[in-house]
């Protein structure tokens, strides 16, 4: 083999300093990288997908009730599957990084881990609303309640970003731990106790016909929780990682 | 020097790793880091790597300092454990793909092919990776970690978990990269195997370097008991 060259490291080689283009393309990277190893697997979808489905099926048969009852409630049943089956797949996500300890080799990248944040964040976002798109019909037949509503449909979206936003670092600091599947649950649902109350509030006043305004301050919630904890995990994503 | 390491300590808790720990190694050197369970190597090689963070002391690489300049570092570094830091439900091709982006390599399917052939894989480029005996997914742990071509390598005991066959494959492969001029500081248990490697042998015990020899100061048939006296001592 040959001694390297100057002009050979130069052309493998970009500047010290990544910029904006980088990150992205390195977010980009992850995202790729998560998808193209679940559509393999199916691990991480099967298992989000069969929990929640059996989750809305229990509840269905353990909540006999009446149909005004069941209007009170319907918000509340479906967050409680959404953020279960969530806990599920930021675990198996993050699992997979530990296993043959690919974490590491994505920390040993030439990129600013916030990148590595992101990408995860977003990968697990797209699991999670693909799983709450099959979810939602099979819930709207069970519950007779017709959920394909806007603003329904921003909330529980406001909703998820928020909950994989301090999911996803919650994770991460979870998985270096032995007791990585019970360690989640426990530092992530108080965490998320404002989200999940914001998000079944709003949840109930568009299934429930409530004037917007009086829904507004939840969805304003929903929001300022999303960028709190997306700028938190942003400045402390580098130090959970490093030991 | 290409690495310099002044006064490191490294504590976990109540626990002291690294006790004030000197290291430097010139550019083209291939250093064979060895020492008993415990010693410190993983961690020492987990500091150089930006994976874990000096409590006390300094540590550059390339001129880049650590953890301030850790981006700047970790382009100049390739590193394999004994873990292949690789995807199981991506192809080897997938995983190398991934890693060219992580780094912004560019014309990567030519770098790709290269180091694929490199290290004997291009073959099974399109096979997933969980397929692999555990000495080809170590080969292509050595292929990604030299796909951005770095000017350092870190070894943390590559050997660990492979026969016979595949210990020399691996050896091959490293005396590849080695000859690139590439820097290579390596952790191993292996003294026969480093014997016929490394250009020198540094004895870590108890947190710090105790001895540093030379390859051309000692015969390689001599350095188990070199290293039984140079641990006896420590």
């Amino acid at each position: 083999m040959e001694p390297i060259s100057q002009a050979e490291k130069q052309l493998t080689r970009k500047s010290s300093a990544p910029g904006f283009g980088q990150f992205i393309r390195a977010v980009s990277a992850i995202i790729w990288k998560d998808l193209a190893a679940e559509l393999r697997s199916r691990e991480l979808l099967s298992a989000m997908l069969v929990f929640a489905l059996l989750v809305i099926l229990i509840f269905n048969f353990a909540l006999e009730l009446d149909a005004s009852t069941r209007a009170a409630v319907t918000a509340g049943v479906l967050w409680v599957t959404f953020a279960f089956a969530g806990t599920l797949g930021l675990n198996r996500s993050m699992a997979m990084e530990k296993d043959r300890g690919c974490l590491d080799g994505l920390l040993l990248a030439p990129v600013d881990r916030s990148a590595i944040y992101f990408g995860k964040a977003v990968g697990n976002l797209i699991f999670m609303l693909i799983v709450e798109a099959i979810v939602l019909p099979v819930y709207s037949v069970l519950y007779s309640v017709n959920l394909f509503n806007p603003g329904l449909l921003l909330v529980i979206l406001l909703g998820s970003i928020g909950y994989v936003a301090v999911g996803t670092l919650l994770s991460s600091m979870a998985v270096q731990t032995r007791t990585r599947d019970v360690l989640l649950p426990v530092l992530l649902f108080p965490l998320v106790i404002p989200i999940l109350i914001a998000a079944v509030k709003g949840s109930t006043g568009f299934l429930q016909g409530v004037d917007s305004v009086d829904i507004r301050p939840w969805i304003n919630l929903l929001l300022v929780y999303d960028v709190i904890f997306i700028a938190a995990s942003f400045m402390v994503f580098d130090y959970i990682v490093e030991e | 020097m290409i690495i310099t390491v002044r006064k490191l300590v490294k504590r976990f808790g109540l626990k002291t790793v690294l006790r004030g720990m000197d290291f430097s190694v010139a550019p083209g050197e291939f250093v064979a880091l060895l020492g008993p369970n415990g010693a410190g190597k993983t961690t020492f090689l987990r500091i150089l790597a930006s994976l874990s963070r000096p409590t006390i002391g300094q540590v550059s690489i390339a001129g880049y300092s650590l953890p301030h300049q850790a981006a700047a570092v970790r382009r100049r570094l390739g590193v394999v454990s004994h873990l292949p830091l690789l995807y199981g439900d991506l192809t080897a091709d997938e995983n190398l793909r991934f890693f060219a982006r992580m780094y912004d390599i560019p014309q990567a399917d030519k770098r790709i092919s290269d180091v694929l052939e490199m290290v004997g894989l291009a073959s099974r480029r399109r096979d997933l990776v969980r397929t692999f005996s555990r000495g080809m997914q170590q080969r292509l742990a050595i292929g990604r970690a030299v796909l951005h071509d770095p000017e350092v390598m870190l070894f943390d005991e590559p050997h660990t978990g492979l026969d016979q066959d595949a210990c020399q494959m691996l050896d091959t492969v490293l005396q590849e990269v080695a000859a690139r001029g590439r820097t290579v500081v390596m952790t191993s248990h292996d003294l026969a195997r480093v014997g016929d490697l490394a250009s020198r042998f540094d004895i870590l015990s108890r947190g710090v370097i105790t001895s540093s020899i030379q390859r051309s100061e000692i015969d390689p048939n001599n350095l188990l008991a070199y290293y039984r006296q140079a641990i006896a001592e420590a």
